[in-house]
């Protein structure tokens, strides 16, 4: 019992990372039907920030999540309006090869500026579980669900009722049609990129503290993200939170089942799973035919 | 002098990954992103197969069929997705056999890698780089034959129309699951052949040769060789594997030198797509042979 | 020739294909015609197989292809040509041409093996092709990219395309949209060509009713996914509820 309740509680933690980022794929394609991959490079870049301006400044670890945070928007801002503005109109593939590219580039980045080894954005010493409902949590993981928990929401109201946030909604629906009742096509674009940067940020600065930082944080996350946004059905902001969780939670209660060298493995399998039985994911998205017609 | 025969060597290896990849994505528009993955399982095949006293012969055609089969297996899922989704599914399959490959330790000895993959044997030994040069060589012209026959016929004209517009194609009777599950496989052959030779030369082999980096890197070549173009694809190997060898010159880890390479490649691409997207070499345009 | 029965599409609600019934017969040019939104592209994507119906037959000479493929469908007879054009752009207008001939030795043991026999082939397709092309007068574009025609040259090969792989039935939908006056007439007269001297089975869809009223030998129209009236040209023009249903819309 203790056991399960344990891995539950993983899971619901780990998901609500994935469902921050999920968030970032599910925007971008809202509006472009486009797969930003280099979304996941932007998250490990917040953890990043958060550490030089936390641990190598040495200054609040507030600031360094606000530092982060705008940092991100800016890469955000300018990876649409330098790499991806440009080909608004190529063929699908182009795009996309960019999108790999600026994944392999900030990798490298981070390789070059920081070393491969493992940091954290954390002084303090191991923390020790509160028990709660059977299984052990720590302080620092309550206040991730919360925090993601607060930032959804938010999303949540900034779409419903703020003049960008139903900008955002229209282009996504129909940019033709958005841009004759005079919304603004490249300021609504770059604003969705500059908040799931943000959310991606807070993402990593939270992962960075719970756990740790690494070079290549951002590849298990990209997919993992990914997959979220498509089982919640691509496109669909409530579905890429459900999808985050739903991932989280199966792939922590997946390795007590398997070995867990196939963790990250399992939200690969379950996207190929999802793309081939379901590609419109569970809640329906906004992929017109992501099979054949 | 090794080490010229050694880069012409890589070369050759490349050769043959990039033009395998340009008949999957130049000319039938497939965005393979799991390209590594046959590579790997080539390899891995080849080497296994060999240190179980298989003839290195009978070995390289297997790791042809494995690697062959396998595009076949993930073909046929993966065929009927978009573009994005297509490109996505393949990434997937491509890292879920890496993890296989990692994790599957009984067989594949895991992230230790498989060392003292014995050398490669046809007749004669291939053990100078000379040997195995010429041994290379002759294999990725062969592969370029083969694929420019391919390309350069009707059935090349059904891949390219499949690239153009799928659903006229279809309108114009091409069955054309059939085609890009063809080119894929074929594709995927030769990715594994490149694998073997990869395993033989090297005489070690491990998972993380085989990553999705890897995949990126041949894009890169094919891409900025020109999609649609066999000389394109060799030139775009000729530059990208001789652009960093200047930093081996230079004194810095090699751990920075990889990072260094990759951020080249990356610019590379993202410069390419937004400058010339059709890459160095354009596509040969087919001239009716008319009789008036 | 065509045999459409009882065909029905639901876009979850709205009923874009209603039980609809018509026939065409063969050697004939038949119209679809109707108000925008009245099912017929989605009609000719249901004939063609890229749609699947919920419910309903086609048939094809007598035979019920309704399950078959859009690929299988095209290799029964069933060529057609497309609201937006899909040509392949960064193909040569021969290439566009020599795809949709038969007979082209396009599987892949063709090209690792290719015999003189194949090759005498090729040249016939070629001659063959040109025949249809100096019917469009684009034999001297042969070697330009499809993408760089005029859009009018560009619909002319569409249609070229359509005839070269020697279809039991040519479906076009609209013909004579986005294109200049003469062409209009061009494209009407080598449609009654092909119907007088080859005997060749035509369904278009068009809203221009003079090119309708002008070589149609049979006209259906739609309203709201079902046919609301089948007849001359003469005759559909004076039907009341032909004329209720374009409520004073007139090309």
């Amino acid at each position: 019992m203790g056991v399960t309740a344990q891995l539950i509680a993983n899971g619901i933690i780990a998901g609500s990372i994935y469902a921050l980022v999920a968030l970032g794929y599910t925007m971008v394609y809202g509006v472009l039907k486009f797969i930003n991959f280099a979304h996941g490079e932007v998250y490990m870049l917040g953890a990043y920030i958060a550490w030089v301006v936390s641990i190598g400044l040495g200054l609040n670890i507030i600031v360094g999540t606000i530092v982060a945070i705008l940092g991100c928007a800016v890469i955000g801002f300018l990876m649409e309006k330098i790499a991806y503005k440009p080909l608004r109109y190529s063929s699908r593939l182009i795009p996309l090869i960019t999108a790999i590219a600026l994944s392999l580039f900030f990798q490298s980045l981070a390789l070059l500026l920081f070393g491969a080894e493992v940091r954290t954005l954390r002084q303090s010493s191991v923390e020790s579980g509160m028990q709660i409902l059977g299984a052990s949590v720590t302080p620092t993981q309550i206040m991730i669900l919360g925090v993601s928990i607060v930032l959804m929401v938010g999303l949540h109201v900034f779409l419903k009722y703020t003049k960008m946030g139903k900008a955002m909604r229209a282009v996504a629906d129909n940019m033709q049609v958005a841009s004759v009742i005079g919304i603004n096509i490249d300021r609504t674009i770059s604003a969705v990129f500059i908040i799931g940067s943000m959310l991606a940020a807070v993402g990593g600065v939270l992962v960075g503290y719970e756990q740790n930082l690494n070079p290549t944080m951002g590849v298990s996350m990209s997919i993992k993200g990914f997959t979220a946004a498509v089982v919640g059905g691509i496109g669909n902001i409530y579905g890429a939170v459900i999808g985050g969780f739903a991932i989280g939670l199966i792939e922590n209660i997946g390795i007590w089942f398997i070995p867990s060298g196939y963790k990250d493995a399992i939200a690969f399998f379950i996207l190929v799973l999802m793309l081939v039985l379901r590609p419109q994911g569970f809640f329906g998205g906004k992929t017109e035919e992501a099979t054949r017609g | 002098m090794g080490y010229i025969e050694h880069l012409l060597i890589i070369i050759c290896i490349y050769i043959i990954l990039a033009v395998s990849l340009n008949l999957i994505m130049g000319f039938t528009g497939l965005l393979n992103l799991g390209h590594a993955a046959f590579f790997g399982i080539g390899a891995y095949t080849s080497a296994l197969l060999t240190l179980a006293g298989v003839p290195f012969g009978i070995a390289f055609i297997a790791s042809f069929v494995v690697a062959g089969m396998f595009g076949f297996l993930i073909g046929l899922p993966c065929l009927r997705l978009r573009g994005d989704y297509l490109a996505i599914a393949t990434l997937g399959f491509g890292e879920i056999i890496r993890a296989v490959l990692k994790n599957w330790i009984s067989l594949t000895r895991g992230p230790l890698g498989i060392p003292g993959i014995p050398k490669a044997s046809f007749f004669i030994t291939f053990d100078t780089s000379v040997k195995f040069l010429v041994f290379a060589a002759v294999i990725a012209v062969v592969t370029i034959g083969i694929v420019s026959r391919l390309v350069h016929s009707p059935f090349g004209r059904v891949l390219k129309s499949i690239r153009e517009d799928e659903i006229a194609a279809q309108a114009l009777g091409k069955n054309v699951m059939k085609y890009k599950m063809i080119a894929l496989v074929i594709g995927a052959a030769f990715a594994g052949i490149a694998g073997s030779m990869y395993a033989h030369y090297i005489t070690f082999i491990d998972p993380s040769s085989f990553t999705l980096v890897e995949t990126i890197l041949i894009v890169s070549m094919v891409v900025l060789g020109g999609l649609g173009s066999l000389l394109g694809s060799v030139i775009g190997v000729i530059i990208l594997v001789l652009l960093p060898e200047p930093l081996r010159f230079v004194q810095l880890p090699s751990a920075i030198v990889a990072a260094i390479r990759q951020m080249l490649y990356a610019i590379i691409l993202i410069v390419l797509m937004i400058v010339r997207p059709q890459g160095m070499v354009g596509e040969k345009r087919y001239k009716a042979r008319v009789e008036e | 020739m065509l045999e459409i029965k009882g065909l029905h599409k639901d876009f979850g609600g709205i009923k874009a294909v209603n039980e609809c019934h018509f026939t065409v017969e063969k050697g004939k040019i038949v119209a679809l015609i109707g108000p925008n939104g009245a099912g017929k592209t989605t009609l000719f994507n249901l004939i063609s197989g890229f749609m699947v119906p919920d419910k309903g037959t086609i048939k094809l000479m007598g035979e019920d292809i309704t399950s078959l493929l859009p690929y299988q469908r095209a290799v029964k007879g069933i060529a057609r040509t497309f609201q937006l054009i899909r040509l392949f752009p960064k193909m040569t207008v021969m290439e566009n041409m020599l795809l949709a001939m038969k007979d082209s030795h396009e599987e892949l043991h063709h090209a690792l093996w290719r015999t003189r026999k194949i090759k005498e082939e090729e040249i016939k397709n070629v001659e063959k092709a040109m025949d249809v092309l100096k019917l469009v007068h684009l034999e001297g574009k042969v070697d330009e990219l499809a993408e760089n025609l005029s859009y009018g040259q560009q619909k002319l090969l569409e249609i070229a395309r359509a005839l070269a792989s020697d279809p039991k039935i040519v479906m076009l939908d609209e013909p004579a949209a986005g294109v200049n006056p003469t062409m209009i007439k061009k494209i009407g007269e080598l449609l009654v060509k092909l119907k007088k001297e080859k005997g060749m089975t035509i369904l278009f869809i068009e809203h221009d009713m003079e090119f309708v009223m002008n070589i149609a030998d049979k006209v259906v129209v739609l309203d709201y996914g079902k046919e609301i009236a089948i007849g001359t040209p003469q005759q559909v023009k004076k039907n009341k509820q032909v004329i209720d249903a374009y409520l004073g819309v007139t090309t």
